[in-house]
């Protein structure tokens, strides 16, 4: 291969998918009751984002890897004690609300200025990674977004696979309707690829890989911008987690017949 | 005054998939509160015959990008057509329908025309001529309604969530003005190759079946003779898809199986899986097994109406009100009875 990638993975943190979520209203619109005391993951689809990111910088020689990340720093760096272990990576911190009620524009704007910012990058070799949506505001346009903003015209979403090819081309998997992948061959970075689940699992904790990492992590941290997020027009009339609680009736000791005779006229009944 | 724009991508024989024409059918309910201006645009390889189709949707104005360089879903020349339909209609308020082609390109577009953009909207409102709109956040556990003051106004609505237009078409009563997106080099990239479908075997992702139906990794775990019985999960699993024609989905742990070298489902990828990572299908019924239903799986059951479940543990997650009906029994010994009866 004689084209290294300078490869960016956006990903911001999320509250871990087994809390219990309450909205509340805050002095700047709708929050999460209790957010900061949270615990908190890597964005799960932008977790596949990076491990795909570090899997392609590993396999092709001269290429390099950020993360840049916004959210509150306390949160980011209770994260990314985890993340930290999972692969090399170099951390650009942006300090800023990682709630899924904020304005995905802003946040793109202050995304895009803190890859411009980066010391070294070349945004001709950039290739985009990110996940294609996030658990918070799930709306899948914050990729677009810095991708427009950085001028980048080559853009797929739902990604599982890239296999780059020996011209510096690679071809890209995207999932489209009726469980299908679309198949592109694009001409090379930069590009924008927003990340499904991919094609690797999820790396063990490496604690030589997280004492690396974390020489430059903490002054990644120490250095992160602040950056203010606005309403801007946005107004949120009701925000409120729907009643899902069923009246559940537990079958217990039918025999087997007779359960399965259930479900067959529950399947058939229009 | 608003304009709202119906915008639509064509299929490959140049008509209108569902998800459009229930876009449409928003688009025109809409345009009927607001007391607006309707426009149709169309985008694609050819547009006369979706033209035709919609002729009589009560648009004032047809507006289309039409031609090869337009057929397939590529994200420069896609961006560059949207955008310049949205400027020779001067809309402001588009809907179009969320699929992965219109996904793909619609935030890229708002930014060209310096608008406001929101995805997965699941209804759309007015009160007193003002636009609200709802949709989910947090991966379906919280609800919102909203509204913006800035124009132009993208929604994506997500399919399913609204009737679709029910009107007759007029064949050759409206042509399209057609619209010339000059289309560069740099533009094309990107080369679209086709799509790449799982043998006809293991197509078994069915959008729109009326049943879902959940394997968990409790199918590949030891069973009561202390072995696991892998091959024969897989009859049972295919044999109640062919009979039932239900959609297949997963749990995570399941389809990461795979991933690890594990025992697995062979016709399990992660396009079935449900959930925080995975799909939010859309049915009105759901039968779990093998599962725990826990919350980061749940949650990708949102749209599914009745539901039911079949675990050996009568205290999982779908006995804590997350399904209409636990069994409390073996999915092996369940799901060959469910199998003989449906045969018979």
């Amino acid at each position: 291969m004689t084209n290294p990638y300078h490869v960016v993975v956006c990903a911001s943190v999320v509250p871990d998918p087994l809390q219990t979520l309450e909205p509340v209203t805050g002095p700047s619109g709708p929050a999460l009751k209790n957010e900061m005391m949270l615990p908190a993951i890597l964005d799960p689809w932008a977790a596949h984002a990076l491990y795909e990111g570090a899997n392609l910088v590993k396999q092709i020689t001269g290429s390099k890897l950020w993360l840049v990340s916004m959210a509150p720093k306390a949160k980011l760096q209770q994260v990314m004690m985890t993340v930290a272990q999972k692969v090399p990576l170099q951390l650009v911190a942006v300090d800023g609300p990682s709630s899924g009620f904020a304005d995905a524009h802003q946040t793109a704007g202050a995304l895009a200025a803190a890859i411009r910012s980066i010391a070294g990058i070349d945004l001709s070799r950039l290739l985009l990674f990110g996940g294609w949506e996030s658990a918070s505001r799930s709306a899948g346009v914050t990729l677009q977004l810095i991708g427009e903003e950085l001028g980048i015209v080559d853009q797929f979403q739902g990604v599982d696979a890239i296999t780059p090819q020996e011209d510096g081309s690679f071809e890209v998997l995207e999932r489209v309707e009726g469980a299908r992948h679309q198949k592109s061959l694009c001409a090379g970075s930069p590009a924008v690829l927003g990340w499904a689940t991919g094609n690797l699992g999820e790396p063990r904790n490496d604690p030589q890989v997280g004492m690396a990492n974390m020489r430059t992590i903490m002054p990644a941290l120490q250095r992160a911008t602040a950056s203010a997020i606005s309403s801007d027009g946005l107004q949120y009339t009701n925000v409120a987690t729907p009643k899902q609680q069923r009246q559940t009736r537990i079958v217990k000791d039918l025999p087997t017949e007779d359960i399965a005779r259930e479900i067959v006229q529950w399947i058939k009944q229009e | 005054m608003d304009t709202i724009l119906f915008l639509a991508q064509t299929e490959e024989n140049g008509t209108l998939g569902k998800p459009a024409r229930e876009a449409l059918g928003a688009a025109v309910e809409l345009n009927q509160a607001l007391s607006g201006t309707l426009v149709a645009a169309l985008y694609g390889a050819q547009a006369q015959p979706a033209a035709d189709a919609i002729a009589n949707c009560g648009a004032l104005r047809f507006l289309a990008v039409a031609g090869e360089d337009f057929a397939s879903a590529r994200y420069a020349t896609d961006a560059a057509a949207c955008e310049a339909l949205l400027r020779a209609a001067q809309a402001t308020i588009i809907i179009t329908a969320a699929t992965s082609r219109s996904s793909r390109i619609m935030a890229g577009v708002t930014h060209r025309v310096s608008g406001c953009v929101d995805t997965h909207v699941t209804g759309i409102a007015t009160d007193s001529g003002s636009l609200t709109l709802t949709r989910w956040f947090y991966r379906q556990r919280i609800e919102a309604s909203l509204s913006r003051t800035q124009r132009p106004w993208i929604l994506l609505l997500d399919p399913g969530a609204h009737a679709a237009w029910q009107g007759q078409g007029a064949s050759g009563s409206v042509t399209p003005e057609l619209i010339t997106v000059p289309v560069t080099e740099s533009m094309r990239r990107t080369t679209v190759r086709g799509t790449v479908t799982p043998p006809a075997d293991q197509q078994t992702i069915r959008p729109d079946a009326k049943l879902l139906f959940v394997a968990g990794a409790g199918w590949t775990k030891k069973q009561k003779d202390g072995q696991t019985h892998v091959p024969e999960a897989e009859t049972i699993i295919v044999d109640f898809l062919k009979k039932s024609k239900a959609s297949l989905g997963s749990s995570k742990s399941l389809v990461e199986m795979s991933g690890e070298n594990q025992s697995a489902l062979r016709f399990m990828s992660h396009l079935n899986q449900v959930g925080q990572t995975g799909a939010t299908p859309r049915h009105p019924k759901g039968l779990s097994t093998c599962c725990h239903g826990e919350e980061p799986h749940t949650v990708g059951w949102r749209f599914i109406g009745e539901r039911r479940a079949i675990n050996l543990d009568p205290n999982c997650g779908w006995a804590r009100g997350k399904a209409d009906v636990l069994y409390v029994a073996d999915a092996f010994e369940v799901m060959s009875k469910v199998n003989a009866l449906l045969g018979s």
